[in-house]
C-alpha cells in the first residue's frame, strides 16, 4: 500500500520534510517510486506573478524539441531551476538527462484572455508535450501551471532526494503532497505515478480502484479532453474533483457526495435529500467501491483527506494552527508535528472530508449527514 | 397395423418419437391415473391379446398329448404414434403413478416426427424456447479480478451492498443540477431492483401463476424492502390490480395488439399510485418480427374481457403496431403519448428483440430526451406460443447485442442516461445470478427473467431440448399457462409466491457473492468489464474482455 503525507503550512517548507515522513512510514514497504505535488511555493517561484512552469524529465533530444515547440508558441523561459546530478543514480533510478523545473512567461498573443480560456490552453499545450514525449519517448511531463512544480522519480524517495537534492533552497512550498509508491500490478511508468495533476487540482491516493473502468469510460466520454491519461486507476479521482469543481460548479463538501454517495435511508433522513438523490443519480458512475484514501489540494491551496465508504485504508489528519499534516500512517504524523496536540488528531471515517483551508487556521469536519451549503 | 397392411408417409411407430413411455405391467395397479393425466392423450388404455402356447412334453401320457393355444387378454398403457397425439415427455404420468410403473425416455437418435408436425401445411407450433441445450456464451463468462491483498475483498454477509438500479431517463450531471436550480421537470426515475420479472401477459399465463407471481413481488416488496419489479406483457392488466396500491411494482406493457388498453386507460383517474413504467413492445426474443399469439384455447370469458376481445378466438397480434410507419412516430410519438397519458410522471421505454440493427434504435432514443431505456430480448426468450421456426432460428444472442449498445453510448457519453436491460435465455441453465452479472458488467442495468421464473417458482418442466413446451394450446400439465381450472387449480398461488421470494432471495445473495469479491458494494457494477474473462478467443475479442485460459 502507498505511503501518502501532505502537509500545508504558512511558512513554506523543504521537500525533505515530507520525504523523512515517508521515510518514517516505509517500514514494510518497498518505496519503488516517489511522487511530489509542490504549490503555494515559496522561494525564488514565489514572485513569478502566474507564470507557468512546466514540470517534466526530458532527454537532450527532447529538451531540445520542447525548446522549439515552446519558441514556437511564443513562450519564453523565464527562470530555471537547474538540477544537475551526480555520474551515478541510486539503485533502481534510471540515468536521466534534465530533470526540468522552468517557469515560462506568457506570450503576447494571450494578452487579454480571460483565466478560462488560459487554464484551457495551459492544459492543452500539457497535453501536446505529453503525446510529443510519448511519440518519441524523449518528454515526460507531469504539470504545466502557474505555482505548481510537480517531481516523480522511480527509486527508494530518500534516495531519489538526496540524488535530485531536494533538500535545495529555491524549493519551498507551502502546500506539499508526497507519495511513497509501492508497486503493485503496473509496469513501473512515471504517468501511473501519484499525485496526479489537472488545472490546479490534484490528488494522492492509496489502494485501488475497484470501480475503475466504468468511472474511465464515463470521463473519458464528457468531451474534455483533459480526461485521459489513466495509467493509474487512482487518475480517476483527480478527475472526478476536477469535473466537480469546473464543471459542476461544487465545493469540496460534496466530493463525498459524488464518489460516495449516501445509502437511500440516509438520503431520506438528510435536510437535502432529494437534491443528493439526484446527484447520486447522474453521477452514479463516479461511485467508487474503494479501497481508498484520497487526499488532495484544490486550486485555492485547500487540501482535504476523504476515504471510500467503507475506510479499509487508513488516514489521519492533525496538527497545529499554521501547520497541518495528512498521513496515511500515524508516524509520519508524529515525524512531521511531534509537538502537536494529538487529541485533536483526525481520522476521518466513512461519512468525513477532513479539509483544511488556505488560511490554515483549523482542521474543519465535514460530514455527508449535514445540511449542505445553499446551491447559487 | 399388419404386416401385409397398408401405411401413410406419417405412420409412425413409437421407436420414431422423441419419447417412449415405458410401462411396467408387473407394478401397475391399473388406477388409470396416468392416461387420465396425460395433456396431448399420447397413451391410452391398451386391451393386449397374448398368445400362450402349449406344447406337451415328451413322453406326456393322457388325453391331450397335441399341442394347443390358449389366448389371453391383459390390460395395460398403449402410446399412440398419431403424431397429433405425440408423447412430449412432460412426465405428468410418472408424477401420478402410484407404483412408479410409467416413465418416459427420450429416444436415442433424432426423432422422425419432427418431419410430420406440418400437417395440414400447418408448422409447428409451440411453447417454450429455443430448442439449443448447449451452453451458451453467458454461461462460459467467468468473474476473474478477485481482490484480495492489494484491495480487500469485501464480505457479502457483513458490508452494506446498494444493488439497485435505475429505470428512466437519467440527465447528465450538468444538466441536472441545471433544471434543479430552475426547478425545472426532470423525466421520471425509478430505483429498482436489477432483477425483473419480464413480460408474461395474463393470458399467456394462468390466473394462479399471476396471482402468485404478483403476491411474491408484492411480498418482496413490503415486507423484504426489495424493489422488484414484474412487467405484464400485452394483455392488459386485471382491474382491481389496476386500482389497488401494488399498481406500482408493475410495468404495464403495451404492444402491437393493444389488447386490455381501453381497460387500462379507463381505470387511470380511477389509479392510486402510478405504474412502475411502460414498456412499448417492438419485439420478442422468441419470435423477433413475429406478434403475440394467444391461441384461442386460451381465450376463455375472463381473459377476452380483460382483453376486450371476445371469446374463443385466436389472438395474433401484427408484427408491427400498425399506426406507426416509422421509427420517429413509433419511438417519438408513441413514448411522448404514453407520458403524457401518466402526467409525466411514468417512465416509458421500448423493448426489442436482440437484432444486428439494435444500434439504430438505440441512437435514436438517445437523441429522444424522453425515452427511459432499451429493453433488449435475445435469441434464447422464451414465449407462450410461437412457430418453431421462429424459436429455433430467429434473433440475435444477447451479449454482443447489449455489448455493443453499451459500447455505443459509452462513444456517445450517455452510458448512465439511458438504461439497457438484457432479457433472453438469463439462467437458462441454471446458472441466474452468474448470467445476470456477467450481463450487468457488459453494460446491462438490470435483466429480465421469464422462463426462469416459471421453472423455478412454479416447476416449469420445459427445457432446451424440447421437452413438454405445449404452452401454447392451454394444457399445460403444472397449471402455469393454462385457462382451464382443471389444470390451474393445480398451482397454489400461495406456494409460487413464496418459491418467487425464495429465488430472488437467493440470487440476491449469489448476486453479493460475485460482486463482493471483485470489490464492489456501493453500487451495481454495470459495465466493469475488466471483471469479465472467456476461455474463448473470438468471444472475448467480440466482447471486448479477457480471453483467458
Ligand atoms: S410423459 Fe407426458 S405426454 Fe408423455 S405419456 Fe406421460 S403424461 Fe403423456
Ligand atoms: S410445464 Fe407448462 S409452461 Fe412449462 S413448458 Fe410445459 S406447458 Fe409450458
Amino acid at each position: 500500500m502507498c505511503r501518502l503525507f501532505c502537509l500545508t503550512s504558512e511558512q513554506p517548507q523543504s521537500p525533505m520534510v515530507a520525504i523523512r515522513a515517508l521515510d518514517i512510514m516505509r517500514e514494510g514497504h518497498d518505496g519503488s517510486g516517489v511522487g511530489l505535488f509542490l504549490t503555494d511555493l515559496g522561494g525564488p517561484f514565489e514572485g513569478l506573478e502566474g507564470a507557468p512552469i512546466l514540470s517534466g524529465i526530458f532527454t537532450n533530444e527532447g529538451l531540445k524539441r520542447l525548446d522549439e515547440f515552446m519558441i514556437g508558441i511564443g513562450f519564453t523561459t523565464k527562470y530555471k531551476l537547474s538540477i544537475r546530478v551526480r555520474k551515478n543514480p541510486p539503485p533502481g533510478t534510471p540515468k536521466r538527462d534534465v530533470y526540468l523545473i522552468r517557469a515560462y512567461d506568457y506570450p503576447e498573443s494571450w494578452e487579454g484572455l480571460g483565466p478560462a480560456e488560459i487554464q484551457y490552453r495551459l492544459m492543452m499545450i500539457r497535453l501536446r508535450l505529453r503525446q510529443m514525449g510519448e511519440e518519441k519517448e524523449d518528454m515526460i511531463v507531469y504539470s504545466f501551471w502557474p505555482d505548481v512544480i510537480m517531481i516523480k522519480e522511480i527509486g527508494d524517495p530518500m534516495s531519489v532526494a538526496e540524488y535530485l537534492q531536494l533538500d535545495r533552497e529555491e524549493l519551498q512550498a507551502r502546500v506539499i503532497m508526497a507519495q511513497g509508491r509501492q508497486n503493485t500490478n503496473y509496469a513501473i511508468n512515471l504517468y501511473a505515478c501519484h499525485p496526479f495533476f489537472i488545472q490546479g487540482v490534484a490528488t494522492m491516493t492509496n489502494g485501488e480502484n475497484t470501480a475503475f473502468v466504468p468511472i474511465r469510460e464515463f470521463l473519458m466520454s464528457r468531451g474534455f479532453p483533459g480526461y485521459t491519461g489513466y495509467n493509474s486507476d487512482s487518475e480517476v479521482f483527480t478527475h472526478i474533483l476536477h469535473f466537480m469543481l469546473y464543471r459542476l460548479g461544487l465545493g469540496i463538501e460534496m466530493y463525498k457526495h459524488l464518489i460516495t454517495p449516501l445509502q437511500d435511508q440516509e438520503l431520506m433522513r438528510h435536510p437535502s435529500g432529494p437534491f443528493l438523490k439526484q446527484l447520486k443519480q447522474s453521477c452514479r458512475r463516479l461511485i467508487i467501491d474503494g479501497p481508498n484514501c484520497v487526499i488532495g489540494c484544490l486550486p485555492d491551496k485547500t487540501v482535504f483527506m476523504v476515504h471510500d465508504r467503507k475506510k479499509l485504508r487508513p488516514g489521519v489528519v492533525g496538527g497545529k494552527p499554521g501547520f497541518y499534516v495528512f498521513a496515511s500512517e500515524m508516524c509520519g504524523l508524529d515525524a512531521a508535528v511531534p509537538d502537536r496536540d494529538k487529541s485533536k488528531d483526525f481520522q476521518p471515517m466513512h461519512l468525513d472530508t477532513a479539509i483544511v483551508g488556505p488560511d490554515r487556521r483549523e482542521v474543519k469536519r465535514c460530514s455527508q449527514m449535514e445540511p449542505l451549503p445553499l446551491l447559487h | 397395423m399388419f404386416a401385409d397392411g397398408t401405411i401413410t408417409p406419417s405412420t409412425l411407430s413409437v421407436k420414431d418419437l422423441p419419447w417412449q413411455v415405458h410401462w411396467d405391467r408387473e407394478n401397475c395397479s391399473f388406477c388409470g391415473r396416468c392416461t387420465a393425466v396425460c395433456p396431448v392423450h399420447a397413451i391410452e388404455l391398451g386391451v393386449h391379446r397374448k398368445r400362450l402356447l402349449h406344447a406337451p412334453l415328451l413322453g406326456e401320457t393322457g388325453g391331450n398329448t397335441s399341442s394347443s393355444n390358449v389366448y389371453q387378454v391383459y390390460y395395460g398403457i398403449r402410446q399412440r404414434t398419431d403424431p397429433a397425439y405425440a408423447c412430449v415427455g412432460c412426465a405428468m404420468c410418472n408424477l401420478v403413478c402410484p407404483n412408479g410403473s410409467i416413465i418416459p425416455y427420450r429416444s436415442d437418435e433424432i426423432d422422425k416426427l419432427r418431419f410430420h408436425i406440418n400437417r395440414g401445411g400447418q408448422p409447428r407450433r409451440r411453447g417454450g424456447r429455443r430448442n439449443d441445450p448447449a451452453p451458451g456464451i453467458l454461461d462460459r463468462i467467468k468473474f476473474i479480478r478477485i481482490s484480495m491483498l492489494t484491495d480487500p475483498a469485501l464480505d457479502a454477509g457483513r458490508h452494506e451492498f446498494e444493488l439497485r438500479t435505475l429505470l428512466g431517463r437519467v440527465l447528465p450531471p450538468e444538466e441536472s443540477l441545471r433544471l434543479y436550480r430552475e426547478q425545472g421537470w426532470f423525466p421520471p426515475v425509478r430505483e429498482i431492483y436489477p432483477l425483473i420479472i419480464g413480460a408474461m401477459s395474463f393470458g399467456a399465463l394462468s390466473p394462479t401463476m399471476w396471482e402468485g407471481l404478483q403476491m411474491g413481488v408484492a411480498y418482496l416488496n413490503e415486507e423484504l424492502g426489495m424493489p422488484v419489479r414484474i412487467c405484464t406483457g400485452e394483455g392488459g392488466c386485471p382491474p382491481r390490480l389496476l386500482r389497488s396500491r401494488f399498481l406500482k411494482y408493475v410495468i404495464l406493457q403495451i404492444a402491437s395488439g393493444y389488447f386490455g388498453w381501453d381497460e387500462i386507460i379507463h381505470a387511470i383517474p380511477e389509479m392510486k399510485e402510478d405504474p412502475c413504467a411502460i414498456e412499448i413492445k417492438y419485439g420478442q426474443g422468441a419470435k423477433p418480427g413475429d406478434g403475440g399469439l394467444l391461441m384461442w384455447y386460451k381465450v376463455n370469458k375472463l381473459i377476452a374481457a380483460i382483453r376486450g376481445v371476445p371469446p374463443g378466438v385466436s389472438l395474433p397480434s401484427p408484427p408491427t403496431h400498425q399506426t406507426k410507419y416509422s421509427i420517429e412516430e413509433a419511438v417519438a410519438k408513441m413514448i411522448q403519448s404514453m407520458y403524457m397519458a401518466w402526467g409525466f410522471r411514468v417512465p416509458v421505454y421500448p423493448k426489442i428483440s436482440g437484432t444486428s440493427t439494435a444500434l439504430a434504435v438505440l441512437n435514436n432514443l438517445t437523441r429522444n430526451p424522453y425515452a427511459a431505456g432499451l429493453a433488449i430480448d435475445g435469441e434464447d426468450g422464451g414465449t407462450g406460443a410461437a412457430y418453431n421456426v421462429s424459436l429455433n432460428h430467429m434473433g440475435h444472442p444477447i451479449a454482443s447485442n447489449i455489448r455493443d449498445c453499451y459500447l455505443n453510448l459509452v462513444k456517445v457519453g450517455k452510458q448512465n442516461e439511458i438504461p439497457l436491460f438484457a432479457a433472453g435465455g438469463v439462467g437458462k441453465h441454471g446458472n441466474l445470478a452468474a448470467n445476470a452479472a456477467a450481463l450487468i458488467m457488459l453494460g446491462a442495468s438490470g435483466v429480465q427473467i421469464g422462463k426462469y421464473i416459471m421453472q423455478a417458482a412454479a416447476g416449469c418442466i420445459g427445457s432446451e431440448s424440447d421437452r413438454c413446451n405445449i404452452c401454447n394450446i392451454g394444457l399445460c400439465p403444472k397449471g402455469i399457462t393454462s385457462q382451464d381450472p382443471r389444470l390451474y387449480r393445480r398451482l397454489d398461488p400461495e406456494k409460487v409466491a413464496e418459491r418467487v421470494v425464495d429465488v430472488f432471495l437467493s440470487f440476491d445473495t449469489e448476486l453479493r457473492k460475485i460482486v463482493a469479491p471483485l470489490g464492489r458494494s456501493t453500487s451495481l457494477p454495470i459495465g466493469m468489464s475488466d471483471a469479465l474473462g472467456i476461455d474463448d478467443y473470438y468471444a472475448a475479442e467480440r466482447l471486448q474482455i479477457k480471453y483467458v485460459i
